[in-house]
């Protein structure tokens, strides 16, 4: 990173410092949420109830189409060729038998690519989307083993596929930085998230824990990961003149839309990205190589163009989570409370990215501990860049904080749940806000009834069943609430009494269509069917990222502020000759078609009706949404308590997961069905964070030396017991619709609870994840 | 993948003849060898289909059992007589891949499986001797956990990925072979070999030549049998260790023993040295660990993959306790 543009993430954080300080202390009324969603008081509508997911029967016929399924006349497929070392130049590309090959209609490399600025680098503007801000394709420089150096376009995917394996190159290799432990030697840099120093300190921790009672000081390591989402990464693409068409998976449209067009050198608006279905995001889908290889490609052969990554390309093209070493040191008094509290650690990222893995983002707010440092270091490798992987610092994070405090627990000889509860603050420990909504020590309580804590046997090895050890762990997991700037609505109504939503959000399988869809038919007080979400294009109104579990929020917020000049406006139109005369915007609410008076439901009058008296066929509206300003005057965070039960076998060392239970404190819940896949989507992955999970990154050479779902092991049917979860359903009265993102939650504190679990069955205490068996003989 | 030709044979004899065409390989459920032809690490010229070869699965007259080499791995892992007689054989091969692979997969292609080194698999990023001769082995200072602990050479250190194998070796099976010059028939310790300096050389079979069928011997004692596989995840990986072991107790003292192992080196591992250590003597853990030890003793672990001793040698003694146990 430039020193230009570490200068400008620092003016950036100062001014979100003194800013910060002013909401901080403004009255709640100023503050968006000040005001509680009047939907949390509808406790009998739409939300809440188990809709089955709208385009449930599209997947299961085949007809909802994803990105890789669309077909433009006269395309051609592509296929890609990876470099093979991690830095230096390529000194001759010969090309000459993949064009010669059957069907061949292009061969594009950085000798005849059309220029292109380089992709803006996520978080350098606010619609910025390039995990790196590499120029695709542009000279002979390698920075990765695995970039991508040329692709091939035929007239179908097996004959692309042949002539990329045909182009041959020849490399001037220079010595790359690849190993960590070399990377650390040479020293490390100060890490930056979202333009603010990832460091807190409070009191002088480390004299706190020198002097306490009971002390634990240990390194936790987490390796790296890929995204393994079920749906390779495509694009199909083509121009018309000056304009580009991409069906992409994407889970940030009009950011790539934005900027695409930025590397083109054309309009925001003469780049229309559509993604009506994502077969799974989790920080993926995201704007890689792929996409802008397959414009230009086309852009070159004349041709539409689809490019799928094979599930070698998304190892080789679209980053992963990054590894760290954290350290986590507790002092406590004998009574179980925290003095001090060290979560500080390294994490690699690249000279071309700006997400160092966050992992002491959930120990901000997580205990009262009077003394807290907290730090994240980096240190820059030739690799591909890493990137957001569901909850990008609180999954690994969470691993190495509830770890340390299961530690804690055993060296005070108290339950692990008691010492949380112990040291469950009143306010958050570092920013000193308020909380918006914290429950959860009511989660550990239902929890460890449901799942039968008190069955634990608190000394390790204590339970054996035939060959296998059977123990119990816990620990907490927590994801923030998140409000990105940019949201923005569009609402029509018909004079038939139906309407449709606009905003430019996705759908990647979390239910979020049919979930929204009932947030806007209570809010309209339509009937399920008469309400369209429309999604999933970049040229609906707002700029939404589907990350950061803000999505939810995001809609929320943007559709509250277009209901409200959709309800001004039929206020406006409704007349004097309306029941509704005189009312204002906060007097009524939706209900049964129509717009009534909240305490005086009779005087109501139906939107056909006040539309067709002033005849008009249909209103439309649009709006923004009020800066995210509720995060900076509350600490506002879901949190989950996580049970787990594994069996370990006594002979092997082989970990299986035989119970697992969630209890959740996230707000309203908005359908407990779809909620309920994501909670347990969340959890399978925290097991495959915990026990298999891994990329084989070749420190010699930075070659990810398993870039296939058969060596790359996620858990497997077999590895997955039936998941129990509960939630409070306890609204936060300070956010859309009561509710918090629910996205990433479930992998937090999942693989802590699991390696408590471990502990608790075996004696053995395993701090380098995963928890393979060989760590457990 | 390269461009090739496809041709189904007819019978043996145009199998064996098409076969004698230069790069021309043959194919079963093609679950290993297309793989290998979508990483370009195999390019044949030509594929000739041998699914349609015999399949069949019957007694021979002196009570062992013929598989032809087209049966699915699916219809010999559930055969009535395999489930009774080689009960190991059954629980080999479902351990040994998902179902939908099962069905596909041939019992002789399965013999042919090449081996799943990340490195022999990454043509053009990673330098193997099995697919390279000579160019050098990545692995042996990379990634090396699933790798060999017995009978490598400096060249290679790449284990035969293959369940069913090691039942086959434990069971002293044949395997019959066909080719333009004839037939013959070779004991399947014979089939696959060590690396030594021509690890580009899995099996024994000469070039052109075709598995026809597996030959099971009778063996009583294969009636007392199970394999046990370990490995990272409950299904859909390769194994780390896995044992495939038969015991005969009578009177307190073992009179017969099959050990083999996989997992461990570039051949299906007959333990031939643990079974003398182990008969004549009592069904005793100390016995069967004594026995694993000495079998182990030859190991020669590589960074990534030492725990694989203590975990072969624990998962040896387990398996032939459970055995011992069900004849107690």
């Amino acid at each position: 990173m430039s020193i230009a543009k570490d200068a400008k993430q620092a003016a950036q954080g100062a001014m979100q410092g003194m800013m910060a300080k002013a909401v901080a202390l403004a009255p709640d009324s100023w503050v968006p949420g000040g005001k509680p969603d009047p939907l949390i008081q509808h406790r009998h509508g739409h939300v809440g109830q188990p809709v089955s997911r709208i385009d449930g029967p599209l997947k299961v016929t085949g007809n909802a189409r994803f990105a890789a399924e669309f077909s433009f006349e006269g395309m051609v497929y592509g296929a890609l060729s990876y470099a093979t070392i991690a830095r230096g130049r390529v000194t001759a590309l010969d090309t000459a038998e993949a064009e010669a090959a059957p069907g061949v209609v292009a061969v594009m490399t950085h000798l005849n690519a059309p220029r292109l600025n380089p992709p803006p680098v996520f978080m350098s503007a606010a619609k910025a989307a390039g995990g790196d801000d590499l120029p695709v394709m542009q000279d002979d420089r390698v920075h990765w083993n695995g970039q991508p150096i040329a692709v091939v376009l035929a007239e179908t995917q097996e004959q692309a596929d042949h002539a990329a394996s045909l182009v041959r190159a020849t490399y001037a290799q220079e010595p790359p930085i690849t190993s960590f432990a070399q990377a650390m030697a040479q020293g490390t840099a100060p890490g930056l998230f979202m333009g603010q120093p990832l460091h807190n300190a409070s009191g002088d921790a480390e004299a706190a824990l020198a002097a306490a009672e009971v002390r634990i000081d240990r390194t936790y390591r987490t390796p790296r990961h890929n995204h393994n989402a079920i749906e390779l990464h495509a694009a199909t693409v083509a121009w018309d003149g000056d304009t580009l068409r991409i069906h992409d998976a994407s889970q940030l449209v009009a950011h790539t839309a934005w900027s695409i067009a930025r590397m083109f050198g054309i309009e925001e608006n003469q780049v229309v990205v559509t993604s009506p279905f994502v077969g799974g995001g989790f920080g993926g889908k995201c704007l890689w190589q792929h996409q802008i290889i397959a414009a230009a490609a086309a852009k070159l052969a004349g041709r539409p163009v689809r490019l799928v990554l094979s599930r070698e390309g998304v190892y080789r093209l679209v980053g992963g989570r990054s590894l760290t070493e954290q350290r986590v040191a507790l002092g406590a008094n004998r009574e179980g409370q925290l003095a001090a509290l060290i979560h500080t650690g390294t994490t690699a990222k690249t000279r071309h990215n700006v997400l160092p893995e966050p992992f002491i983002m959930p120990t901000r707010s997580a205990y009262a501990a009077e003394n807290l440092l907290l730090d994240v270091q980096t240190v820059e490798l030739d690799m591909l860049a890493n990137t957001f992987m569901r909850a990008p610092g609180e999954s690994v994070g969470t691993f190495a904080l509830e770890s340390a405090m299961d530690e804690l627990a055993e060296a005070l000889g108290m339950d692990p749940i008691e010492l949380r509860l112990r040291n469950e603050p009143e306010k958050d420990p570092l920013s000193g806000l308020p909380f918006s909504s914290r429950h959860l020590s009511e989660s550990w309580r239902a929890g460890a009834e449901r799942f039968g804590w008190h069955l634990r046997s608190p000394r390790p090895a204590a339970h054996r069943d035939g060959e296998w050890l059977v123990g119990m762990g816990c620990a907490t997991g927590t994801y923030p609430y998140y409000r990105m700037p940019g949201g923005a609505a569009r609402i029509t109504l018909t004079d038939e009494g139906r309407a449709a939503v606009d905003i430019a959000a996705h759908e990647m399988g979390m239910g979020t269509a049919t979930a929204q869809t009932q947030v806007a038919a209570e809010r309209l007080g339509l009937p399920l069917d008469a309400v369209a979400f429309n999604y999933g294009d970049s040229t609906l109104p707002g700029v939404v990222l589907a990350g950061g579990s803000q999505q939810t929020a995001s809609i929320g917020a943007s559709v509250i502020a277009a209901h409200r000049a959709l309800v001004r406006e039929l206020l406006r139109i409704a007349g004097n000759d309306s029941p509704l005369a005189g009312l204002g915007p906060d007097e009524v609410a939706g209900r049964d078609g129509g717009l009534c008076k909240h305490d005086a439901p009779d005087r109501q009058e139906s939107y056909a009706s006040i539309l067709r008296r002033a005849g008009q066929k249909s209103l439309t509206v649009e709006a923004r949404p009020p800066d995210p300003l509720e995060t900076m005057h509350w600490s506002m965070h879901s949190h989950a308590a996580m049970f787990c039960e594994v069996r370990v076998n006594a002979v092997t060392g082989e970990p299986r997961i035989s119970r697992f239970l969630g209890s959740f404190d996230c707000g309203r819940i908005l359908n407990p069905k779809t909620a309920a896949s994501q909670f347990r989507g969340g959890i399978i992955m925290g097991m495959g964070l915990a026990l298999m999970e891994e990329t084989q990154f070749d420190e010699r050479s930075g070659r990810v030396m398993n870039p296939s779902l058969s060596e790359y092991h996620v858990p497997v049917h077999m590895d997955v017991p039936e998941i129990d979860v509960i939630w409070n359903d306890i609204a936060d009265p300070h956010t859309p619709m009561g509710a918090r993102g629910i996205g990433e939650i479930g992998i937090t504190g999942t693989a802590a609870a699991i390696a408590n679990a471990v502990y608790n069955a075996t004696g053995k205490r395993v701090r380098d994840l995963p928890i393979t068996l060989d760590k457990l003989l | 993948m390269s461009p090739f030709r496809y041709a189904r044979a007819a019978d043996v004899s145009d199998a064996v003849r098409q076969a004698q065409a230069a790069g021309s390989r043959f194919l079963g459920g093609g679950t290993n060898l297309v793989d290998l032809m979508r990483e370009t690490v195999e390019r044949p010229t030509a594929l000739v289909d041998v699914t349609g070869m015999p399949a069949d699965i019957g007694e021979s007259a002196d009570g062992g059992l013929v598989i032809g080499a087209a049966a699915r791995n699916t219809a010999v892992a559930e055969h009535p007589l395999i489930r009774t007689r080689y009960p190991m054989l059954s629980r080999a091969i479902v351990a040994g891949a998902s179902a939908q692979i099962r069905n596909m997969a041939t019992v002789g292609g399965n013999l042919l499986q090449r081996t799943r080194c990340a490195y022999f698999y990454d043509n053009g990023g990673s330098r193997c001797n099995k697919r390279q001769p000579g160019e050098g082995c990545d692995a042996i200072d990379g990634f090396n956990r699933y790798h060999a602990i017995l009978g490598a050479s400096p060249s290679c250190v790449a284990v035969h990925p293959s369940d069913m194998c090691v039942a086959l070796a434990a069971l002293d099976a044949a395997v019959n072979v066909e080719s333009v010059h004839g037939a013959r028939s070779l004991p399947f310790a014979e089939l696959h070999r060590l690396p030594g300096d021509l690890p580009q050389i899995d099996t024994c079979l000469e070039p052109g030549e075709l598995i026809t069928a597996l030959v099971l011997p009778p063996l009583p004692i294969a009636r007392h049998s199970t394999y046990r596989k370990v490995r990272d995840r409950s299904s859909y990986a390769f194994a780390l260790i896995s044992v495939a072991a038969a015991l005969d107790v009578q009177d307190g003292i073992i009179t017969d023993v099959r050990l083999a192992l996989g997992g461990v080196a570039h051949k299906p591992w007959r333990a031939h040295e643990a079974e003398a250590l182990i008969r004549g003597k009592p069904p005793e853990p100390a016995v069967f660990l004594a026995a694993a030890d000495a079998e182990l003793s030859a190991a020669q672990p590589l960074p990534g993959n030492r725990f694989k001793i203590e975990l072969a040698r624990r998962t040896i003694a387990a398996v032939l306790s459970e055995l011992a146990g069900e004849q107690a």
